[in-house]
């Protein structure tokens, strides 16, 4: 078994093509793995039954010489993406029971393209949350585990937890990530593997849960950069059932991907330096400048004015997005309901018993800031300010090609930990929201790992559509870090 | 500003949200924590900023006014948690 799970997706799509090893196996495998790895709670559905049988359908077009980009690898989603008669619940209560019947555009190309789904991972309520702990079905528990208080369980981050813990825990080849503020990113960063958030509109948001519309955006979540490339391309591309969906052509990911990054300019903003901020995370980031500058670019030092104001932009025009999405979960149509005295008292109370404490804090801040009398104070500012955070990055990128930060302000804390007030969770966001915001690409790499020996990642950001970029600095970082640690638990695997 | 217990209960009942009298206090907290951060806006000049509400660069495509889908109203209400032939059952609303 061992030595299946220790492919990535690039050798497992070899070894599949060159008919080394069978769909059917390594789906096993994975099933297997799923089995033995249940304690990290990183699926809310585990699909075995249709996972074998698409292996089958694999095989049976390997066998021809046929089949597409992704033949015969199983990956996991992350269940907050619409898969035609599977549960999808966004961890939710009041999705209970919900099975779509039709499929999410984003899976819908990854099974065209011959991916095998393992099942649907868990993350935070409607995917507000940096730790996969507002889970309805329990958090999700990161595989990895600190060297000090050991035991003790730590968040594979949020919101895109269970398939940062999947991919982590190689109970899954590769997984399907939703990025609104950092869930890709962060979870990345803390589970020590590949996230790309991909600029905003280059992968349709047709079929997956909305939680903001202007920010949602779905990326990869692997173990390297070059399978990070190969799966966005899958995942991507126009699609007329999003209208915000870009009808820029993708270019091909893997080509430019070896190219280095000498004579590149890559901008290092100064207002990431901020208060508080572990000397370990200083000090990767220093690192991973001294990887790019010794790879022959040029490094410089750049200024995003507004960077403080990311955050608090993000919590007004999130949360409002949020209200306005979230209004059609009245227990009429699908999920839970919750009886009443009448019709508003029925919507009333589905509401209250189907939502979670962090998605209702989201709801009411969202109807507040877009009631009348406190639209123009809270939402239009916020949406002014956006402006400035996007012109800052349009200045920076008029100089630079790439930006690098770090990806999260601290390495994986306790399951439990950050709980206690909603903006201390909110901080974990700090360097992701600001791309976000803008629109653009960013990429989380592992880099090294912490003094309590937890993986830390870097993060990458690039002008809008430019992924190939993104990708050739994250492959230069990846090169040069050279992370091979593994969690303990992968020991004897 | 600071929110009280009264208005957060109205934010409620405008989110059709119910929020149980024990909840209504601690709700009070945080919303006001949320606010009191998200608040550090004021300090930032906006004037003359055009508000951006999407980062696409395109205008939003329209298409033809036709129908171009439907004609399955039983996978439509597959999941409705009621419903009475082809339509969705609510609570009566009309006496």
């Amino acid at each position: 078994m061992s030595a299946l799970l220790e492919l990535d997706l690039i050798a497992a799509r070899d070894a599949l093509r060159a008919r080394k090893i069978t769909s059917t196996e390594l789906t096993a495998a994975y099933l297997a793995r799923i089995e033995a790895t249940a304690g990290l709670n990183a699926f809310i559905t585990v699909t075995a039954d249709k996972a074998m049988a698409m292996a089958a359908a694999s095989d049976a077009r390997l066998a021809k010489g046929e089949g597409g980009a992704l033949e015969g690898l199983p990956i996991a989603i992350k269940d907050l993406f619409c898969t035609e008669g599977v549960l999808t619940t966004a961890a939710s209560r009041i999705l209970d029971g919900f099975k779509p019947t039709y499929e999410s555009t984003v899976t819908g190309n990854l099974w065209r393209a011959g991916a095998v789904m393992l099942g649907k991972t868990n993350m935070d309520e409607f995917a507000m949350g940096s730790s996969s702990g507002t889970s309805f079905y329990g958090p999700a528990i990161n595989p990895w585990r600190g060297a000090q208080d050991a035991g003790a369980p730590l968040v594979p981050g949020g919101s895109s937890g269970g398939s940062a813990a999947a991919v982590a825990g190689w109970s899954a080849l590769a997984a399907t990530g939703t990025d609104t503020g950092g869930s890709i990113r962060q979870p990345a960063s803390f589970t020590g593997i590949v996230g790309l958030k991909p600029s905003y509109g280059r992968c349709s948001r047709w079929g997956i849960v909305a939680f903001a519309s202007s920010l949602d955006q779905a990326g990869p979540m692997t173990r390297t950069v070059r399978d990070a490339a190969v799966m966005l391309s899958a995942m991507a591309g126009h699609d007329p059932k999003d209208s915000t969906s870009a009808a820029e052509a993708l270019p091909d990911l893997e080509a430019s991907l070896e190219a280095g990054v000498k004579g590149l300019r890559i901008g290092v903003p100064a207002e990431y330096r901020v208060d508080g901020m572990p000397s370990e995370i200083e000090e990767i980031w220093t690192r991973g400048i001294a990887w790019l500058r010794d790879a022959g670019a040029e490094i410089v030092d750049i200024s995003l004015p507004h960077t403080r104001y990311a955050l608090p932009t993000y919590y007004i025009v999130a949360p409002a997005e949020a209200s306005s999405n979230l209004a059609r979960y009245d227990g009429v149509r699908y999920g839970l309901r919750v009886e009443g005295e009448n019709l508003s008292a029925m919507y009333a109370n589905t509401r209250g018993a189907g939502f979670g404490a962090e998605v209702q804090r989201r709801v009411l801040i969202g109807t507040y800031v877009l009631s009348a009398g406190y639209y123009d104070a809270y939402y239009r500012k916020a949406q002014r300010v956006r402006a400035l955070i996007r012109r800052d990055f349009d200045e920076a990128f008029g100089k630079v090609d790439a930006i690098l930060t770090p990806t999260a302000p601290s390495d994986a804390f306790a399951v439990g930990a950050n709980e206690d007030d909603p903006v201390k969770m909110y901080l974990n966001d700090v360097f992701t929201v600001p791309a976000s915001l803008a629109g653009l690409p960013g990429m989380s790499v592992p880099a090294g790992l912490s003094a309590r020996g937890l993986p830390l990642g870097l993060q990458v950001l690039g002008r809008m559509f430019d992924e190939p970029m993104v990708l050739r600095v994250g492959r230069a970082i990846e090169n040069a870090a050279a992370f091979t640690a593994r969690p303990a638990m992968l020991e004897g695997v | 500003m600071s929110l009280d217990k009264a208005t957060v209960a109205s934010i409620a009942a405008l989110a059709r949200l119910r929020v149980p009298e024990e909840r209504l206090e601690p709700m009070v907290a945080d919303l006001n924590t949320i606010l009191g951060f998200v608040e550090q806006l004021d300090e930032v000049d906006t004037a003359g900023v055009e508000p951006l509400a999407s980062v696409t660069g395109h205008a939003l495509p329209q298409r033809d006014d036709v129908v171009t889908d439907g004609g399955y109203p039983e996978r439509v209400t597959a999941n409705a948690p009621d419903r009475v032939n082809d339509f969705y059952a609510v609570p009566k609303v009309v006496e």
